[in-house]
């Protein structure tokens, strides 16, 4: 592959939406009530949607054959790199919103950095998807201000969230050596740079909420080396069991 | 590529403006503001469009429903999906919002006030059905990527409200 760090530099960010999408889709049926039922899948297509634009042009990248489909469905775990957070599992609608706001927070940053790409297809993908992003945010951050300053229940609980996934937070922030290429070109985007703002934005709206910022300092990572939780497997099951049990099969 | 003027060949106009959306039936394809460009080079007919949301499911639809279309009035067509410039609300034409009115879905308001709507809670979005802007926003998402669901405190009525994209 003539520009392999490229192409993996799409799939992290594009494994990120992936995986974070199959995690909404699971709530489809499932939802605490209709309306945040629809508005998790809602999210997750908006993910998915976003995650074909990626994955069509790493594809183009890669030159071998393989489509889009090839790319999402038939990898093996160790051959995502998507951050811990992202799969982590739903638990609760305080785990899922939580999940939800601390990766927002982070997406949107990051694919504002991603607009001005000197590469005109990721610039174009970050665009559209910037849009779609702006209301997961406002989604997320809402939840997490009614959930924090809501009943003793909800604020336990969306508190134990918070500093359950607060661990998975820094890996965001951290550069591959691929990542590092790629910023060097101009076509990446610097996430050590987003760090600051980040925190800043994630902290304000827990003190809204009424929620104590974690203080821990000790931080999971891994997933942007495909070296992921004991989670990942199982949604990776969900995930290519058709494609695994009936290959090649098309819509 | 940055241009957002549309380049649409005149003989195609009619044939596009026949085609609908597949979930907002009321609406051409044109209406909404999806078709980019359609021009006619070698006797074959090509066609950008641009989804309204990356996971729109209608864009498939739509692409098949353009090459049908199409055929039947004698064209080969080929149709690309372009994401860049994106789509925004503002696209939609005054006819295709006076059809979301008659259809019984609130038409976009311009940026400022979607933000005042959406997060304030500010009533300044009109009920499809009686006029009232005693409304209140239910949920941001709604039956599709693109509405937020919405009722009217005055006849009650539960609709859709098409969120500004801009």
């Amino acid at each position: 592959m003539k520009n392999k760090n490229l192409y993996n530099y799409i799939l992290g960010i594009a494994d990120n939406s992936l995986i974070l999408g199959q995690r909404l889709g699971e709530l489809c049926g499932h939802g605490p009530s209709l309306e945040t039922d629809i508005a998790c899948t809602n999210m997750s297509l908006d993910l998915l949607g976003q995650v074909r634009s990626y994955y069509q042009y790493a594809a183009k990248i890669a030159g071998d054959g393989r489509t889009e489909d090839d790319i999402a469905m038939l990898r093996k775990e160790r051959e995502y790199f998507n951050v811990l957070l992202v799969e982590q599992p739903n638990t609760d609608f305080g785990y899922t919103m939580a999940r939800q706001f601390l990766f927002d927070v982070y997406h949107f940053l990051m694919l504002t950095e991603l607009e001005k790409s000197t590469d005109l297809n990721l610039s174009a993908i970050a665009k559209k998807s910037i849009k779609e992003v702006s209301y997961h945010k406002r989604f997320s951050s809402d939840w997490i201000k009614r959930l924090g300053d809501g009943t003793e229940e909800s604020h336990s609980r969306i508190q134990t969230a918070i500093n359950d996934l607060w661990t998975y937070t820094d890996e965001l922030f951290h550069q591959t050596e691929a990542d590092k290429a790629i910023v060097a070109e101009g076509v990446g985007v610097d996430v050590t740079k987003l760090k600051d703002a980040y925190y800043e934005e994630v902290n304000a709206v827990l003190e809204e909420a009424t929620l104590s910022v974690p203080q821990s300092k000790y931080f999971q990572k891994g997933g942007k080396q495909g070296i992921h939780t004991e989670h990942m497997g199982y949604l990776l099951a969900d995930l290519q069991y058709m494609q695994r049990t009936y290959p090649n099969m098309e819509w | 590529m940055t241009t957002t003027e549309q380049h649409i060949n005149p003989k195609l106009v009619e044939i596009l403006e026949s085609i609908s959306d597949p979930e907002i039936p009321v609406l051409s394809i044109m209406d909404m503001g999806v078709v980019r460009s359609a021009i006619i080079e070698n006797d074959v007919v090509k066609i950008e469009i641009t989804p309204t949301y990356s996971g729109c499911p209608a864009m498939d639809v739509i692409g098949d429903d353009i090459k049908l279309a199409m055929q039947k009035a004698g064209y080969e067509a080929e149709v690309d999906l372009i994401l860049h410039p994106a789509w925004t609300t503002d696209w939609i034409t005054p006819r295709g919002r006076k059809a979301l009115e008659d259809y019984g879905i609130a038409a976009p308001l311009d940026a400022e006030a979607d933000k005042s709507v959406l997060l304030e809670g500010k009533q300044l979005v009109k009920c499809p059905q009686c006029g009232s802007t005693n409304t209140k926003m239910i949920s941001q998402f709604g039956s599709t990527a693109c509405k937020a669901q919405f009722q009217c405190n005055d006849c009650q009525e539960p609709f859709d409200y098409f969120k500004c994209l801009k």
